[in-house]
């Protein structure tokens, strides 16, 4: 293929827009990260510190963090720092934070990978089943209740999910770790509390998807040729459903990634959320920007890999992109 | 806002109601009830587990529990309802001015919304609440803040609908000025599903506000709401579960309330019209069979279920074929052609019921078959080739797939065996054996009628039953698929059952034709007898109805008058009386016996046509 085919072809301009978009999104982040320090209202070392910290601690502070310095050469020293892995230092412990992002990222990105490969896992299958079995009308009853249940589910907040398990199924029947990340067993609360609604969501999707897929043309030849119901529901109707289920389960992966804020402080899971959950509270703002820059980096990053993964799936995703 | 019908009936829209008045009533009452309970502190009784006196324990003040959750629920709901009308009113706003900005101005807008909605509310709402400052005012502003580009978006989608109606060019016409135009024209008719998602929105962000203030951003002692009260019951979760889960309930009642109402809203749960019937109990033996028939249909019934009631779009259908027959089965769009095709292969759709009193395939009655045979019997012994080759071929499948996995589930063919069958079929239908390894939407229209073909060929089939196979394609390709059925019949000898509403296609290659109206066969007719020797009055009505090279084109085409019966309301006589020229007072009373003209000739009429009309007719189209 020749330089100028290469650059007209559908792949590379699918994957050039979807990078500039991506770059678009992360200069945001960026700048809202850097804005977030100066747009606090008063000192944000001096409520750090406390109000009776010494006026030459503070200031020492202040130089330290460059915020006595104009607002673009902040900004340039922000990015230019940034480059280099430098994220500054927490106004509490000292510790470096991006020493604390690599020691605590992995742990995030498990419990929400977890979660979400939970969340396809039981969704998929799931909500194939609930329309084969409630397809053309069929057991009004169970759809009711699959309807009934879904929405309930889909209404539990994570976090109180998450304390309601603790205080039942760790502190009352003592068979899961409380608190912490130790072993396997202490994967099982925080990921059950943060992917119960996100499948009842995803259920639901699925269920729609598949009826409207089983009524298709196509699904009526396949009977036509009287195949058994399992070569029918999955060689047939599955495939045609998963591109429709994996873009909506794309939108819930946003959520649950922010989901993890508050369920790892319940679980006190040595996590990105945790460390933003006390640094907010004890204004500790180097380390909250770096959390948020590092959260919402990984959204896009998360979105961006399940916008490929569908336009691999079924390459028309990527032309209804542009 | 109109209420679905059935939500008054349905169980889960009366819990929804009364969780909703719980709640409302507890937020007006509570304070005024357990207020002075919940802030008394009593250090006699500091964190203290359930008790008679304290259900729920005490706080590290000593102050009772069950009486701080009840009275929190005004602080939560009126802080979360707060953030939903801040945030829902100010991106409504920003939302539909984009109905009746410039283009520049909306590209703008929803390109700056795209950009946020990319970031989930909760984390956008917990950095506002930190730049904000943690506390209810900055909690509930942030919350809103977070809402604003989701409602923002929901407002410019629902405005940009009603942008491009008549109403609002007129209104722009007239030179009505931007904010009039908003509030008089745009907002009133998009209230309605922004009212719905502000209804969900409230469930969320009361949940959200819990949340941050859960954080320890949102409520600041010695305030306290939901979130507070479960962080601080977190903290002793260890010795006391119930100070946690207590304020956790509380959250999940409110919030599963709105999400109930929000679903009853939108009509989810409401009760649906009545389930349709169980199948029909299998059917008795067939008639004596008759030697040399492909198929041998008496009497076939179809009841379908349908909002109004059961209709029967077949009535009592008999039709054989022959081995290398061609029949063409006339009729216009309504008449029963398709559900009759249906119901001889069995695919009709769920609660649909059928009777008949011969059903046989082959030689092979199949009532008398198990289930597995009849699978069997109908996949190897039918081939159905449908209206729509764009739709009827499985989008993600290859066509080596769709081509082979027939032979293979019932004739156990091996993979090898049966791509080289498959390789044959599309040879037969004069396609490339490379295309086995395509998908459909690489295929041009005809292709694909030629893969539906093929894949219909790969089983040998002794009735092929092909319903308007070239109605979907334009005319030349029409003629290369009708050209090669016909080939096909010759060289299998496999009987055709070819549906169309084009009388002059079938006319032109089909044997015989039987002329469907109204779920009936009305007249069944040698091919070569249809220009000049049809006898039913609708028969000759349809011959007229088309247009030839000879037609006279400065006078309008012939056509019918009137539409066929309504299914709903049959009527005791001839269903064509209505709109026959020929009809006399006791058509309508009285449906009309069978007289057979000769062996092959058989009309349904009162008043056939007498011969020498035909002629008259003719000539003078």
């Amino acid at each position: 293929m020749s330089v100028p085919q290469l650059l007209r072809h559908p792949w590379t301009v699918f994957l050039g827009r979807r990078t500039l978009r991506l770059l678009l999104s992360l200069g945001f982040v960026l700048t809202a990260s850097f804005a977030m320090i100066r747009l606090v209202p008063g000192d944000p070392v001096r409520a750090a510190l406390g109000v009776d910290a010494a006026p030459d601690l503070v200031a020492a502070r202040r130089h330290a963090l460059g915020l006595d310095t104009p607002f673009l050469s902040q900004y340039w020293h922000y990015l230019g720092g940034l480059l280099h892995g430098d994220l500054g230092t927490s106004l509490v412990t000292g510790t470096p934070v991006a020493e604390m992002i690599r020691t605590r990222l992995p742990a995030t990105l498990e419990i929400a990978g977890l979660a979400f490969a939970a969340t396809l896992v039981v969704a998929l299958p799931g909500g194939l089943l609930a329309a084969v079995r409630t397809r053309d009308g069929r057991r009004p009853r169970t759809e009711l209740a699959f309807t009934a249940v879904t929405a309930g589910m889909a209404g539990v907040p994570d976090f109180v999910l998450a304390a309601g398990l603790t205080a039942l199924l760790a502190v009352g029947l003592q068979l899961l770790p409380v608190a912490g990340a130790a072993g396997v067993g202490s994967f099982v609360l925080p990921v059950l509390a943060l992917s119960l609604a996100p499948t009842a969501v995803l259920l639901r999707i699925v269920r729609v998807e598949a009826l409207k897929v089983l009524n298709e043309d196509y699904l009526r030849t396949a009977r036509s040729k009287r195949l058994s119901p399992a070569r029918r529901y999955l060689r047939h109707a599955a495939p045609n459903t998963a591109t429709a289920a994996l873009t909506v389960a794309g939108g819930l992966l946003p959520a649950l990634i922010a989901g993890t804020v508050l369920v790892e402080k319940v679980f006190a899971w040595p996590g990105i959320g945790s460390a933003m959950a006390q640094s907010a509270v004890a204004q500790d703002f180097p380390v909250v920007q770096a959390m948020v820059l590092v959260l919402g980096t990984t959204v896009l990053l998360a979105g961006l890999l399940v916008d490929v993964l569908l336009a691999v799936l079924d390459p028309r995703s990527a032309i209804r992109e542009m | 806002m109109c209420l679905p019908s059935g939500f008054r009936r349905s169980p889960i829209a009366w819990a929804t109601a009364f969780m909703l008045a719980s709640l409302v009533a507890l937020a007006v009452a509570g304070p005024m009830v357990w207020g002075a309970a919940a802030d008394r502190p009593d250090p006699s009784v500091v964190l203290r587990g359930p008790s008679a006196a304290h259900p729920f324990g005490t706080d590290g003040l000593g102050r009772d529990l069950l009486a701080r959750v009840l009275t929190a629920t005004r602080p939560s709901l009126l802080l979360a309802l707060a953030a939903v009308l801040l945030g829902a009113g100010s991106g409504i706003i920003v939302g539909s001015c984009t109905a009746v900005l410039g283009r520049r101005g909306r590209r703008l807008t929803a390109g700056m919304i795209n950009l946020l909605l990319a970031f989930p509310a909760l984390l956008v709402a917990m950095f506002l609440a930190v730049v904000f400052g943690a506390g209810t005012a900055g909690a509930v502003l942030a919350l809103a803040a977070a809402g604003v580009p989701g409602f923002a978006r929901l407002a410019q989608t629902l405005a940009a609908g009603v942008a491009g109606t008549d109403h609002l060019a007129a209104a722009r016409v007239l030179g009505l000025r931007r904010h009039r135009l908003l509030w008089r024209h745009v907002l009133p008719n998009i209230a309605e599903p922004l009212l719905l998602s502000a209804t969900t929105a409230a469930g969320t962000t009361l949940v959200a506000l819990s949340g941050l203030s859960f954080l320890g951003l949102g409520v600041q002692p010695p305030g306290y709401d939901w979130g507070l009260l479960l962080s601080q019951g977190l903290d002793r979760i260890y010795a006391e579960p119930l100070p946690a889960l207590a304020p956790g309930l509380a959250v999940l009642y409110a919030a599963l309330a709105f999400q109930l109402l929000g679903e009853a809203l939108a009509g989810s749960v409401a009760r649906r019209g009545p389930a349709p019937r169980a199948p029909a109990p299998t059917p008795p033996p067939s008639g004596p069979a008759e030697d040399g028939l492909v198929l041998q249909v008496e009497d076939l019934t179809v009841e379908l279920p349908t909002p109004g009631g059961t209709i029967q779009p077949v009535r009592g259908v008999s039709l054989s074929l022959r081995p290398g027959e061609a029949v063409g089965l006339v009729g216009e769009s309504g008449s029963g052609k398709t559900l009759t095709a249906l119901a001889l292969a069995d695919l009709l759709p769920h609660g649909a019921r059928v009777s008949r009193r011969t059903l046989r395939l082959l030689g092979a009655d199949l009532a008398a078959l198990t289930p597995k045979e009849r699978d069997r019997h109908l996949a190897t012994g039918l081939s159905m080739i449908f209206q729509n080759p764009a739709s009827a071929l499985n989008p993600s499948l290859r066509i080596g797939t769709q081509l082979t996995e027939a032979v293979r589930a019932h004739r156990g063919t091996s993979r090898a065996q049966a791509t080289a069958e498959a390789a044959d079929a599309l040879r037969r239908v004069a396609l490339s054996p490379a295309l086995l390894r395509s998908r459909p939407y690489q295929l041009s229209g005809g292709q694909r009628q030629r893969v539906m073909i093929a894949a219909g060929l790969m089983t040998r089939p002794g009735l092929i039953i092909a319903d308007e196979p070239t109605t979907a394609l334009d005319v030349t390709v029409q003629r290369q698929i009708t050209r090669l059925l016909t080939d096909i019949r010759r060289d299998t000898s496999a009987a055709l059952l070819f549906i169309s509403h084009d009388i002059a296609l079938v006319g032109e290659f089909c044997e015989r034709v039987l002329v469907m109206y109204a779920g009936t066969i009305v007249e069944a007719v040698p091919a070569d007898r249809l220009a000049d020797g049809a006898r039913h009055p609708y028969t000759r009505a349809l011959v007229a109805s088309v247009p030839d090279l000879a037609a006279d084109r400065g006078r309008p085409l012939p056509t019918i008058g009137g539409g066929p019966p309504d299914p709903l309301v049959p009527a005791p006589g001839c269903p064509f009386e209505p709109r026959c020229p020929r009809r006399q007072d006791h058509c309508a009373e009285q449906a009309p016996p069978w007289q057979d003209f000769d062996a092959t000739h058989r009309v349904a009429c009162w008043h056939p046509e007498p011969v020498t009309a035909v002629l008259k007719t003719v000539a003078r189209s």
